[in-house]
């Protein structure tokens, strides 16, 4: 199997990025604390550097100004030459990308955090590229086992022949933190208190990496996408009907052919016509019905991660 | 028995309104799907009009473009001079008026129900704005005792200074229908059932008062506006504390002096002060941290309504 490169030094450039959608209030919230007042992202070996990633976006309570940040992160955007007409999450991925990155450089930032909130009754979901980012995947390990009760779900988001475009993808490491449900614009106490104490393990296992600590192979099972659905819709592209009460609010629970999935405007009930099991993801989040995803169809699979020895301590700076 | 009760003219024009914030779906989507197919809120001898107030918003799935459209129903705004340059939601405000008023005259529609979510744990709630209207509580009592045991608050907006001028308001009968919790720019099937109900027995109550049927008197508890309070922020403004976990979700619940309200990023608590039990409604919607609002403080009464019976019969 193939894996990605581990760290081999402690990781000393981190950042946590909250606001990449300016409407997710968890991050923004702790973002804009942090900046007043640092001190909880400070560790022994590094201190974590708060972001706020969209401001546009942030002081105008929305997703996004012109393009969604989150899908802005691919070389055609960031190494394309900027011109007066960019739309302002262009110009603004590629500030991030100096600040952070570049991405796929030796110069980019160790590990980036990024906080999202979505109206989907995912729980605590933790977002990765793939099975092969080492560093991840023990991150993810550790975080399900201090918190079992939170039973955080693994989603590995890349697509095979696919460039990631997301924000923490600029730098060596990264992980998409996404708690929900939470309506946009809306801060609940009990999801930041959550996220708080999330980001603070996830700095805390950096630094327990960075002081000497090997992690052991292990098992691992996740969720990786095989397709979306769309909501039923008119000729005019409107909707039709809706999430299927059966369906609403039970992400990562498996799905099967027959089961319904929508319920029309008039009445009656559409039925899951795939041939297999699925497990939906981001079942009904408000800011996908102009991507025209009901939800996101995953398959469950496990996979062996491989040991990450402990990283050797780089010399000392006075050389 | 006496048969001392008001006697209504019958009610002949209804409008269901939806999209006044173009982000409160439910609304949205039950209007469109009346104005292709309206069999459903039919009755007869009943006029009922199915329609979008802020059809701008709705396309892009924002609560308004310049201004909220529910809170500009005034005279002053209404009779503002119509030009380009006045906000989108006041030209529209005018040319709602022009259809369904003008506000207060005879031409009037008899009665609007305007429809909205919140992201606020509130159920199924009636916004009445005049606590002497016969008509409406009698409509409420229908409503409320047809959904049991699915519950259905009263919210009475009447205060001096905290009423605000609604899209419904041009209507002799105003009738606020408010269902949440459901994020803005979702649509969620239970809210959609929930709210088609609501109407159903609106529309039901209207048909048997037009068929002569007599309400005899009742009465209902509801919850009327005290105060608004925002959230504590700090020098810049910015919001310091969070709606605290044991007040987030509890609309309707009594609030006791010395209970939790609000928790800072600190970790300290904010308890309620003063020295009365008050019922906490919109706890944490999001439309209202633009407006300041954390939640809305409610006390408890009773209206009673006379009975009522349509005049022409």
């Amino acid at each position: 199997m193939c894996s990605l490169p581990v760290p081999r030094e402690p990781l000393r450039r981190v950042a946590v990025t909250g606001g990449t959608h300016g409407n997710e209030m968890s991050g923004i919230c702790l973002a804009q604390h942090w900046l007043q007042a640092p001190a909880e992202l400070q560790r022994p070996s590094f201190s974590a550097v708060p972001v706020l990633a969209n401001p546009a976006a942030i002081a105008g309570c929305r997703r996004y100004v012109d393009h969604d940040l989150n899908r802005t992160f691919t070389s055609c955007f960031l190494n394309s030459r900027p011109t007066p007409d960019d739309p302002y999450e262009v110009t603004r991925a590629r500030e991030l990308n100096q600040l952070l990155g570049p991405k796929a450089s030796g110069r980019a930032f160790d590990f980036v955090l990024d906080l999202h909130n979505t109206t989907a009754n995912v729980g605590t979901c933790l977002i990765s590229k793939s099975s092969h980012e080492v560093f991840a995947m023990h991150l993810c390990r550790h975080l399900q086992l201090q918190y079992p009760e939170l039973s955080c779900q693994v989603f590995l988001y890349q697509r095979s022949g696919e460039e990631s475009y997301n924000l923490d993808s600029v730098a060596k490491n990264g992980l998409g933190l996404e708690l929900g449900p939470q309506p946009q614009g809306v801060l609940r106490a009990d999801i930041f208190s959550r996220m708080r104490t999330l980001v603070a393990t996830v700095l805390d296992f950096i630094e327990l990496f960075n002081q000497g600590t090997a992690f052991p192979a292990f098992e691992m099972e996740a969720y990786r996408p095989v397709g979306v659905v769309d909501f039923p819709r008119t000729e005019a592209g409107n909707l039709a009907g809706t999430v299927h009460p059966q369906l609403q609010d039970r992400d990562f629970q498996p799905l099967q052919p027959g089961a319904p999935i929508f319920q029309m405007f008039s009445g009656e009930d559409l039925l899951y016509e795939g041939e297999s099991t699925v497990y939906p993801v981001f079942i009904n989040e408000a800011a996908y019905y102009e991507k025209g995803v009901a939800f996101v169809q995953t398959e469950k699979f496990t996979f062996t991660v491989p040991a990450m020895p402990a990283p050797i301590p780089a010399p000392s700076p006075a050389s | 028995m006496t048969s001392c009760h008001i006697a209504g003219e019958p009610i002949q024009k209804v409008a269901i309104f939806g999209g006044t914030h173009g982000n409160e779906l439910t609304g949205v989507f039950l209007v469109k799907h009346w104005l292709e197919n309206g069999a459903e809120i039919q009755r007869t001898g009943l006029e009922v009009k199915p329609f979008i107030t802020n059809p701008r918003a709705v396309k892009k799935c924002t609560r308004y473009i310049d201004c909220d459209l529910n809170r500009i129903f005034d005279l002053e705004n209404l009779g503002k001079k119509m030009s380009e340059d006045l906000p989108y939601e006041v030209r529209r405000a005018q040319e709602i008026n022009h259809l369904f008023g003008p506000k207060d005259s005879e031409d009037s529609y008899d009665i609007i129900f305007d429809l909205h979510n919140t992201t606020s744990n509130m159920g199924c709630t009636l916004i009445l704005e005049d606590s002497r209207n016969n008509f409406l509580i009698q409509m409420f009592h229908y409503i409320k005792t047809s959904l049991a045991p699915l519950p259905c608050c009263v919210y009475l907006i009447e205060h001096p200074s905290l009423k605000y001028a609604t899209t419904r308001s041009i209507a002799k009968y105003p009738v606020g229908i408010e269902v949440g919790p459901q994020p803005q720019g979702v649509l969620r099937a239970d809210i959609l059932d929930q709210m088609r109900k609501m109407i159903k027995h609106a529309l039901d109550f209207i048909h048997h008062f037009n068929e002569g049927k007599e309400f005899p008197p009742c009465a209902i508890e509801v919850y009327k506006i005290i105060e608004k309070v925002d959230y504590p922020r700090d020098e810049n403004g910015e919001i310091a504390a969070v709606v605290h976990p044991n007040l987030q979700d509890q609309d309707w619940k009594p609030l006791h002096p010395g209970d939790p309200m609000f928790l800072t990023l600190d970790g300290k608590t904010i308890p309620l002060g003063g020295d009365c039990t008050v019922y906490p409604v919109f706890v944490n919607e999001a439309a209202y941290y633009e407006k300041k609002e954390a939640f809305a403080k409610t006390t408890k009464l009773t209206l009673n309504a006379k009975s009522i019976r349509c005049s022409l019969h």
